[in-house]
């Protein structure tokens, strides 16, 4: 149907939100440190929260806004689920950094591999 | 010149990732990692996302980062080099790319019109919200009405959220300890960021205000009301010290707000039940439909904004106040 160089522009957006996505999945399975992991995880949920908006994105559309000039806008639904995806991510976020800190204090490090020493020499 | 925008943002976007990749120091990851979700607000106000926008920027680039700092201020700041290669995770993940990618190819172009998420429901909210619900700005109509049930469930996450933050790390006032003269977490040697933090407090309140009431009409709504008020105490606490802050917002007071927000917020849904029409149903809550539909996302809204606030709040304190106990 259409060329390869019309697929590359339209598809640009989503290959790169891919491997943001796949950026901060590494960091999550490469990465022994805690926090680390953390930052990726949080990286993995911004790239997919730009797949979405991605998605509801039309070309000369405006902000969902109802306005007398004009007549088309972007689809407001992926909007209203990636709005409340946002707050309830930072709060996932702040449940596992308190996690990170008592396991902090109970082990004195955040390094997965020397966690599992610990638990092992017990 | 749109795309040259798009373009530029997600070049930045991916530097910025693999830089957080590469880093060692856990403080610039963090520091990048505010800046990468900063990058991505400016993608989405590009995008036409104007309410995700705001959202992000207050949230992934405030509250995110600054509890982030809160608890490498409670552990190390300094990430380990991991024993092995991890040529094994770099595989998997290049996998799943090609998967995804190849999973990409039957996805309508960017931008498209005639795409098929563009004709299920998402007309019937643009072109009859304004009739059935009443404001302009679509995002409100569907996160407070017509998916009130999402957004319900979503504000008792939150609300478990900042709990559980409290139930594992506590949040211990120091009665009859030192006085507020001597807090050490007061910054007493920064006159200017005193008198400034001063000077801006009101004006953080009352546009977090604005953006709580106005949701309506433009951008805003409760999540980036509730965050925005929850910046401005966390910044009173950073220069004021933190026993002024709980003087002004104890900890009791903020644990009943944020239960009152859900109660409110479920209150509302179980009052539309009462008066004869479906759990969140506000039409019924007014003499008009539209009147009652305008009553129920104020309350709505103010349930969300509250709860989150309070949430916010709750889970910095938890952080922020640990290691001096």
């Amino acid at each position: 149907m259409d060329s390869i160089p019309m697929n590359v522009s339209g598809h640009f957006n989503y290959w790169v939100a891919i491997f943001l996505m796949m950026t901060g999945f590494y960091v999550v399975i490469s990465r022994g440190n805690l926090i680390k992991k953390l930052i990726g995880l949080n990286l993995f949920s911004t790239s997919v929260f730009i797949l979405y908006i991605s998605l509801g994105k039309i070309h000369g559309a405006t902000a969902p806004i109802a306005s007398e000039t004009f007549h088309l806008y972007s689809n407001p639904l992926p909007h209203v689920l990636i709005l409340t995806a946002i707050v309830v991510g930072v709060a996932t976020t702040a449940v596992g950094l308190a996690l990170t800190a008592r396991i902090y204090e109970q082990y004195g490090t955040i390094e997965e591999d020397e966690i599992r020493i610990k638990d092992e020499s017990l | 010149m749109e795309l040259f925008i798009d373009i530029t943002l997600l070049t930045f976007l991916c530097i910025t990732a693999l830089a957080i990749t590469v880093i060692r120091k856990l403080f610039c990851a963090v520091m990048l990692a505010g800046i990468f979700s900063l990058l991505s607000a400016c993608l989405f106000v590009s995008m036409d996302a104007v309410d995700v926008a705001f959202t992000e920027a207050a949230v992934g680039t405030g509250i995110a980062t600054v509890l982030m700092l809160a608890a490498l201020n409670l552990s190390h700041s300094r990430e380990k080099c991991p024993p092995y290669q991890p040529l094994l995770a770099l595989l998997v993940v290049c996998t799943t790319g090609a998967v995804l990618v190849y999973g990409t190819m039957d996805l309508p172009a960017f931008g498209d019109a005639t795409a098929p998420i563009h004709h299920h429901v998402a007309p019937r909210y643009i072109e009859q919200s304004q009739q059935e619900i009443g404001p302009p700005n679509f995002v409100t109509s569907i996160l407070a009405s017509y998916r009130g049930y999402d957004t319900l469930a979503e504000t008792v996450v939150i609300f478990t959220a900042g709990l559980s933050v409290v139930a594992l790390l506590g949040i211990r006032d120091r009665r009859g300890g030192q006085s507020i003269t001597t807090d050490r977490s007061a910054m007493k040697g920064y006159l200017v960021l005193r008198v400034v933090t001063k000077l801006l407090l009101p004006f953080i309140f009352l546009f977090a205000l604005y953006v709580q009431f106005h949701g309506d009409y433009g951008p805003g709504g409760g999540f980036q009301a509730g965050v925005i008020f929850a910046s401005g105490v966390i910044i009173h606490s950073l220069t004021l010290g933190r026993d002024r802050t709980l003087k002004a917002f104890p900890q009791r007071f903020l644990t009943i707000l944020a239960t009152a927000g859900v109660l409110l917020y479920g209150g509302t849904g179980l009052a539309a039940m009462v008066r004869g029409g479906n759990f969140l149903d506000y039409s019924v809550l007014g003499a008009t439909a539209l009147a009652g539909q305008h009553l129920g996302i104020f309350l709505v809204e103010l349930g969300v904004g509250v709860t989150v606030f309070a949430s916010m709040t709750l889970m910095y304190y938890a952080f922020s106040y640990r290691k001096e106990a």
